[in-house]
């Protein structure tokens, strides 16, 4: 049959193209390792090594030379996890009033969080290197932790959830019991919104594990820098030996896109309702 | 805030089963003297309410509480520092010596200022070098992923992975390959036998690399929220549709396009303001060049966008007046350019 197979030779045509996409989309990875396990002649011959080779450990050998890893790999994770934790906490907590209760102001103060929301940093990152100054926050990862301890993305997602996702009838049955605000908090709110702290927390954390304008401009002390920074720098003083910068993004970067893939179904999900709302 | 046509659970699918959908509007549960849900009196404890009523906000204590830090930390770090940066737009300021008032002379100067006016053309040719191409392919994929049933979960996660790839890698991966001498990319075109291309030298391919790089990061995510908006436009409409005999192009234009348009609007808003932002990707691809020229962004200052001016102009030549007026006057740019966006597709929403 004829139109069967045209359909055929379509249904096929969609996923060679949907695969095109897809090796554009993981290509650079790849390609990072490729380069990553080979040497800086073998990236520069032509033609170039194409498939994995066997000089990774040497790579990394070079890399810990020339730059602090684990130290800016520590820098990093305490940020990302200090950050998170407290997003999660006081995005939750605010959340949670604006939900389920009514006081005054309540409606100005929430169309002031969701218009400030694409409020670029940018218009206020001098003051905010001023007022770091003169704490004498400048150069510590305070300077990088406090000021995104909550956010108003997080606050308008977990109301949302908490909204729709946290009956009513668990809140009253709590009060008559004699719970207050924080003890239903604590008691109720929190497990039934797991799902959406799972989302907001993995999303704080990819943010600020990838976070690079805050870090370059409050971390002046050269050895106290966070990975993206000391990847930046490693890349504009040795921008010729790309095996062992190579190494440098391999180990920085992958491990956290491939534990994302793990959740990465149920993250995505969220994420474009998270956009859409 | 809202887009109707992706409400529903449908529009992302079942994979998040614990997301109940919306049960009616929660009536605000404020233990009252008045006639509540329950009727009766009932009068619960709460952790404010101890003998004698206190005064009326000060009953609301908890909450008030519970939503302080995030007014606390935006006031200390975004609204005074925004003010802030108004005021210091009229000093003459180094960071740590006296301030001068000097009225709008620093507005003058950037009216004046040929690097300012390059650094806005190159942010705007990077911008729609980038979101064009992103938006465009964004659609067709998600066209594509919608028409089938087969390895969707696949394909999304493999689309979406390049948004949540750090920049500064993505930056170093993409110089790397479009370097001049040794790049895979002049690999691949002597392998055809064209003659290598010095990609990071020329005004134009520096732009075309920095904007290959946002599209290849930004491309799966909009095809992913294009995608959550197709699978909420209803069958029955296509039906109806190919029942009437129009074919699948007519229908695309006719059909999908409409529907789709509250979620273009959007794409189209968040690609302005992020693509207009454009700062890590010249910083990380030419910032070795900044010691030795503090505007650089390059050769030709190709790849010197806004941003990247503002943050050398503020943090290598310490010069936070200057800083402030080009930051401001470009917030207002992109304001510009957003309403006119808006003005533009949504006129094209009441043709119809």
């Amino acid at each position: 049959m004829n139109g069967l197979n045209r359909k055929r030779v379509r249904g096929l045509s969609v996923h060679v193209i949907l695969m095109l996409g897809v090796v554009v989309s993981v290509f650079p990875f790849y390609w990072i390792v490729v380069m990553a396990t080979n040497t800086s002649q073998d990236i520069y011959s032509y033609p170039p090594k194409l498939w994995f080779g066997g000089n990774l450990l040497t790579n990394i050998q070079h890399l810990f030379d020339k730059m602090d890893f684990f130290g800016s790999l520590f820098n990093t994770v305490i940020v990302s996890v200090c950050t998170t934790l407290l997003v999660l906490f006081f995005d939750s907590l605010a959340a949670f009033a604006f939900a389920k209760y009514e006081f005054p102001g309540k409606k100005i103060l929430f169309a002031l969080l969701v218009s400030m929301y694409l409020l670029p940093t940018q218009l206020a990152i001098i003051p905010q290197y001023e007022i770091m100054v003169q704490l004498g926050w400048l150069g510590t990862l305070k300077a990088l932790i406090v000021p995104a301890a909550a956010n108003a993305f997080g606050i308008f997602w977990m109301r949302q959830y908490t909204s729709s996702g946290v009956p009513d009838e668990l809140l009253d049955a709590a009060r008559i019991e004699g719970a207050g605000f924080f003890r239903q908090y604590w008691h109720v709110v929190l497990p039934c919104v797991r799902p959406a702290l799972a989302f907001l927390g993995i999303y704080t954390f990819i943010a600020a594990w990838n976070d690079y304008v805050l870090p370059l401009v409050m971390l002046v002390n050269p050895d106290r820098l966070t990975l993206q920074v000391a990847l930046a720098q490693l890349y504009a003083g040795h921008s010729t030996d790309y095996s062992m910068v190579m190494a440098g993004v391999l180990l920085a970067v992958i491990p956290l896109v491939l534990v994302f893939t793990f959740f990465a179904r149920g993250f995505i999900a969220d994420a474009t309702k998270g956009a859409l709302r | 805030m809202s887009s109707s046509p992706v409400a529903g659970p449908a529009a992302t699918g079942p994979s998040s089963g614990s997301d109940t959908a919306p049960v009616g509007r929660p009536v605000p549960d404020r233990p009252s003297g008045g006639p509540g849900r329950h009727g009766r009196r009932i009068r619960p404890v709460s952790a404010g309410a101890r003998p004698g009523p206190p005064r009326r906000v000060t009953r609301y204590w908890p909450q008030y509480l519970a939503i302080s830090p995030y007014y606390l930390l935006f006031s200390v770090f975004m609204f005074f520092p925004v003010i802030y940066t108004v005021y210091l737009a009229f000093q003459k300021w180094d960071g740590i010596g006296e301030m001068h008032f000097v009225g709008f002379q620093q507005f003058r100067f950037l009216w004046d200022d040929p690097v300012f006016w390059l650094s806005v053309r190159n942010t705007l040719v990077i911008w729609v070098l980038s979101t064009v191409p992103m938006l465009f392919l964004a659609l067709v994929l998600a066209v594509l992923v919608n028409s089938t049933k087969r390895f969707t979960a696949f394909y999304r996660v493999a689309l979406f992975i390049p948004s949540i790839t750090s920049l500064v890698a993505i930056a170093i991966f993409f110089g790397a390959i479009f370097s001049n001498n040794f790049g895979l990319i002049n690999a691949i075109l002597r392998s055809v036998h064209v003659s290598a291309v010095p990609w990071m030298s020329n005004e134009w391919t520096i732009k075309l690399v920095i904007a290959a790089l946002m599209t290849w990061q930004w491309t799966g995510y909009n095809a992913i929220i294009y995608l959550a908006g197709l699978q909420a436009i209803p069958s029955e409409l296509y039906e109806a549709a190919r029942m009437d005999g129009a074919g699948p192009v007519r229908i695309f234009f006719s059909i999908t396009i409409p529907l789709l348009r509250p979620i273009i609007l959007f794409t189209v808003v968040v690609s302005t303001v992020t693509g207009l932002q454009s700062f890590t990707e010249p910083q990380v691809l030419f910032g070795s060049e900044a010691a030795t020229n503090p505007n650089s962004g390059g050769p030709g200052q190709a790849g010197l966008t806004t941003l990247l001016y503002f943050y050398h102009q503020a943090f290598d030549n310490n010069d936070f007046g200057y800083g402030a007026a080009i930051v401001w006057a470009f917030f207002l740019l992109i304001l510009l350019i957003v309403l006119v966006n808006w003005r533009l597709v949504q006129r094209k929403e009441r043709r119809p």
